[in-house]
């Protein structure tokens, strides 16, 4: 593996290559249906919580703000269904913590169309107007980290954007949200890609893509074609990327394309760069001129325990229990399912209770019954045998081997000075490869977590 | 809320590969080794390595079942070291000499310091070396390979009583009609006698009546085995063999007549089975690439001088003793650059797009389209 991709041209150093079980990469994404209850929380992205903008009992229509804040790093909620707010207090949130939520009861005989809409004309707007616009959609990353995608393309004063790259890597296994709305949504993903364009001032664009979605690229391909025919002057490229975990990461993506390391600690910018990532943009090309808000999202709902996996369009709030009924995930009646994960297999989060909605940063629900766990239930722990695997896949450059040693022996602040602690993004490679089965990044979790609360 | 669902920390996947698979593949790659050995060398052969590995495992058994050290019997790494210690010994070691090597294998080398993954030395070379220390005589007497009869009768030796002198070999050897030198290891020859063997016939060992020990032509291949699995990392035995190539070459080119040509030194010994198997052991080596090739290129360097140095005839058991014990210190010196902490401005060749588009205009853009590298590129409409 290591020969082959050196003679290829390597994309990035290290990493790995796990299985990619993408089940649902030919399906064609479904709406699922709406529930009768949904559950918004009001911390769904990185930022100020907003606050609830509507009372207990008070009637709201799909689409309608029901949350903001007037802080620059928060985006505004709404309602995803038209109904009554039921409940604005604590439910079960997905770090298993209970959080505040807004519960709403759909009305028995809503239509539930997008009626609060206000549909503009922004082709003349300026890059300031189309960050107001984005602002108003509610838009976080939908790639699973729920930046407020509005902070994320507006460019400081002092620093200039030339490449807007735009991230279809997916590298997760299991996960084909992205895949999927890249070959069903590519005109929207060229509208959102043009208006993010305009926001920053971006030149170029550059869409990643893995390798192992030719038909997505050749779908982007025509689709940048027949925009071109159309009379769109921005220059769009798509460039397959090989696949190799973690190219997801926009470190690691931006290396694969411009051959070019980030500097540590520093954001895109610094190369003059902003990365987003295909769903978030191809929602944002098609809210942005009818001027709704984010309302639903595409979630792969997949694992061995799911009888029909596959790419569905779930409603922001719906409960996972729903999600599951509806996918046929009979292991969780059968009392089998063991495992429920949001996000993909690498860095999702397990979650304790089936009552957790869907929220915007959730790209997939996993379902493992107890018979896929065995094998790594029944895995003996060693100490570290020094075999040097983790070194030689971590992305970041680290030496987990020794981090893990030194978290054993909780040294927290000479992992952070000597051995750049922080530098770590959790992508779980090490632990992935570890033949000692040794939980490494968990004890990076741990320590990166004493050492924010000791500078705190 | 009906079914159990259990919280585990991502990632939720993981590699098939664990601690046991690695230890069994290298049990594995070993086999071929003995099976060689025991063909070269008959029913001794055989019995050394049954006895060794048994006494490795035992004593395995004892400190695991004590509690005194981590991991566990069917993880094979005591199968590892014992048979890598019976391969350095002997053939015709006397076996309750052998049986102390593989105790004192454990024991020190691996139980004393909480056991797998925590050893400080290689356990088979510890073993080794407090044999070397306890018993010079029997451990420098080695008998030709291929004699003829030796799946039918054992070399006198190895059945010797506990704490008695063994039977002498080289009378054995006489009343066979067989000079007594040929049971001197080629480097003894060399080192004591000035006489050289040629390389080809140590690399493949076939040529008969040598006392050489298993065939490095073999260990080689099994080794590459390993390395193509990752099971072994190649850096080490390529810099261990490098460096005691080039040190050993570049004294030969100073003086031809003092110094025997590089190849014999690495043929010679146990410098393949050193290289492949001992230096590679992973919990004594460092984790660091850089401080792979550091540590093998010194395992070569010293195993170099003290062949022509000191008064030993043969030296990687003490190269690779000495590198174990430096290995930390260049673990230390050898970290790895993080991303992004390096040289910045270095833009790889592999860059499909320039980082600054500044000037590109969209005409220009167009005439110089990025290569493909991965996928054909479909003609524009």
């Amino acid at each position: 593996m290591k020969l082959v991709s050196y003679f290829r041209g390597e994309a990035f150093q290290r990493g790995v290559h796990p299985p990619s079980c993408k089940l649902t990469a030919e399906r064609k994404i479904r709406r699922l249906p709406f529930p009768d209850r949904v559950t918004v929380p009001l911390s769904q992205h990185i930022g100020k919580t907003p606050r609830p903008i509507v009372r207990v009992g008070q009637e709201v229509v799909r689409g309608q703000p029901i949350a903001r804040s007037d802080e620059w790093l928060s985006v505004p909620h709404h309602a995803p269904l038209s109904g009554v707010v039921e409940f604005i207090g604590l439910r079960p949130g997905m770090r298993g913590t209970w959080i505040e939520a807004i519960v709403i009861r759909a009305h028995p005989g809503a239509t539930q169309e997008d009626l609060w809409g206000r549909p503009r004309d922004l082709s003349q707007a300026s890059g300031q107007d189309i960050l107001q616009a984005i602002w108003d959609t509610g838009m976080v990353g939908l790639g699973g980290a729920a930046f407020p995608t509005h902070a994320k393309l507006s460019v400081p004063k002092q620093a200039k954007v030339h490449t807007l790259v735009v991230n279809g890597c997916e590298c997760e296994p299991y996960l084909t949200c992205d895949h999927r709305v890249m070959v069903e949504h590519a005109t929207d993903l060229i509208a959102g890609i043009r208006y993010a364009m305009r926001a920053t001032g971006a030149v170029r664009s550059i869409i990643g893509v893995e390798d192992n979605k030719p038909d997505a690229v050749l779908v982007l391909r025509q689709a940048i074609a027949d925009a071109a025919v159309a009379g769109v002057s921005e220059e769009i490229h798509v460039e397959a990327v090989p696949t190799k975990y973690p190219q997801g990461a926009e470190k690691m993506l931006i290396t694969a394309l411009f051959g070019a390391e980030m500097p540590a600690g520093g954001l895109p910018i610094a190369l003059g760069m902003v990365v987003s990532n295909v769903g978030t943009l191809a929602a944002l090309g098609k809210l942005l001129p009818l001027g709704q808000g984010l309302t639903e999202r595409v979630v792969t709902v997949t694992g061995p325990g799911v009888a029909k996996p596959g790419d569905y369009r779930v409603i922001l709030g719906t409960p996972l229990k729903f999600v599951l009924d509806y996918a046929g995930a009979s292991a969780v009646d059968a009392m089998d399912a063991r495992q429920v994960i949001l996000g993909g297999p690498m860095m999702g989060q397990a979650i304790a209770s089936l009552d957790v909605p869907i929220t915007k940063g959730v790209s997939g629900v996993l379902v493992f019954r107890a018979e896929d766990m065995v094998e790594r239930e029944a895995r003996q722990t060693y100490p570290c045998i020094k075999c040097g695997e983790c070194v030689e896949s971590c992305p970041m450059g680290l030496n987990p081997s020794t981090l893990g040693m030194l978290a054993a022996k909780r040294e927290y602040e000479l992992m952070g000075e000597k051995y750049f602690l922080g530098d770590c993004f959790e992508c779980g490679c090490c632990t992935y490869v570890c033949p000692s089965n040794i939980p490494l990044v968990q004890q990076f979790r741990v320590a990166k977590q004493i050492l924010r609360e000791k500078a705190a | 809320m009906s079914a159990p669902i259990e919280i585990r920390s991502a990632p939720h996947v993981q590699s098939a590969k664990t601690v046991e698979t690695i230890m069994r593949h290298v049990v594995y790659s070993l086999l071929p080794i003995c099976a060689f050995y025991v063909f070269q060398y008959g029913v001794s052969a055989l019995a050394s390595i049954v006895v060794v590995t048994g006494a490795c495992l035992l004593t395995e058994r004892f400190f695991v079942g004590t509690g005194t050290q981590a991991g566990r019997l069917p993880d094979y790494s005591a199968v590892i070291t014992g048979l890598l210690l019976a391969l350095t010994l002997p053939p015709g070691f006397p076996l309750w000499m052998g049986a102390v090597a593989g105790i004192v294998a454990i024991a020190l080398g691996k139980a004393l310091f909480g056991g797998i993954g925590f050893n400080v030395f290689n356990p088979a070379l510890v073993g080794r070396a407090f044999v070397q220390a306890a018993f010079p005589t029997a451990i420098a007497t080695y008998t030709p390979s291929f004699l003829p009869g030796r799946f039918a009768e054992f070399i006198p030796s190895t059945h010797a009583v506990p704490l008695m002198i063994p039977a002498d070999a080289a009378l054995w050897l006489k009343a066979k009609s067989l000079d007594a030198l040929a049971g001197a290891t080629p480097l003894a020859k060399w080192k004591f006698d000035g006489v050289l063997a040629n390389a080809d016939e140590l690399l493949t060992s076939l040529s008969g009546h040598m006392a050489v020990g298993p065939s490095p032509l073999l260990i080689l291949l099994c080794g590459a085995y390993l390395a193509s699995r990752r099971f072994m990392d190649w850096r080490i035995p390529l810099a261990v063999l490098g460096s005691a190539a080039l040190t050993a070459w570049l004294l030969y080119a100073f003086d031809a007549t003092r110094y025997p040509n590089p190849f014999f030194m690495l043929f010679s010994g146990g410098l393949i089975l050193g290289a492949v198997y001992m230096a590679t052991d992973m919990a004594t080596s460092p984790v660091t690439p850089k401080g792979m090739w550091v540590y093998g290129a010194l395992i070569g360097l010293l195993t170099v001088v003290i062949r022509y140095y000191s008064g030993l005839p043969e030296g990687v058991m003490y190269a690779i003793l000495i590198a174990n014990a430096a290995s930390p210190l260049i673990e230390k010196i050898t970290q790895p650059v993080p991303f992004g902490r390096g040289v910045l401005d270095r833009v790889k060749k592999r860059a499909t797009y320039p980082l600054n588009p500044g000037y590109i205009s969209r005409e220009e853009a167009n005439a110089v389209t990025p290569k493909k590298r991965f996928l054909p590129n479909k003609p524009k409409k």
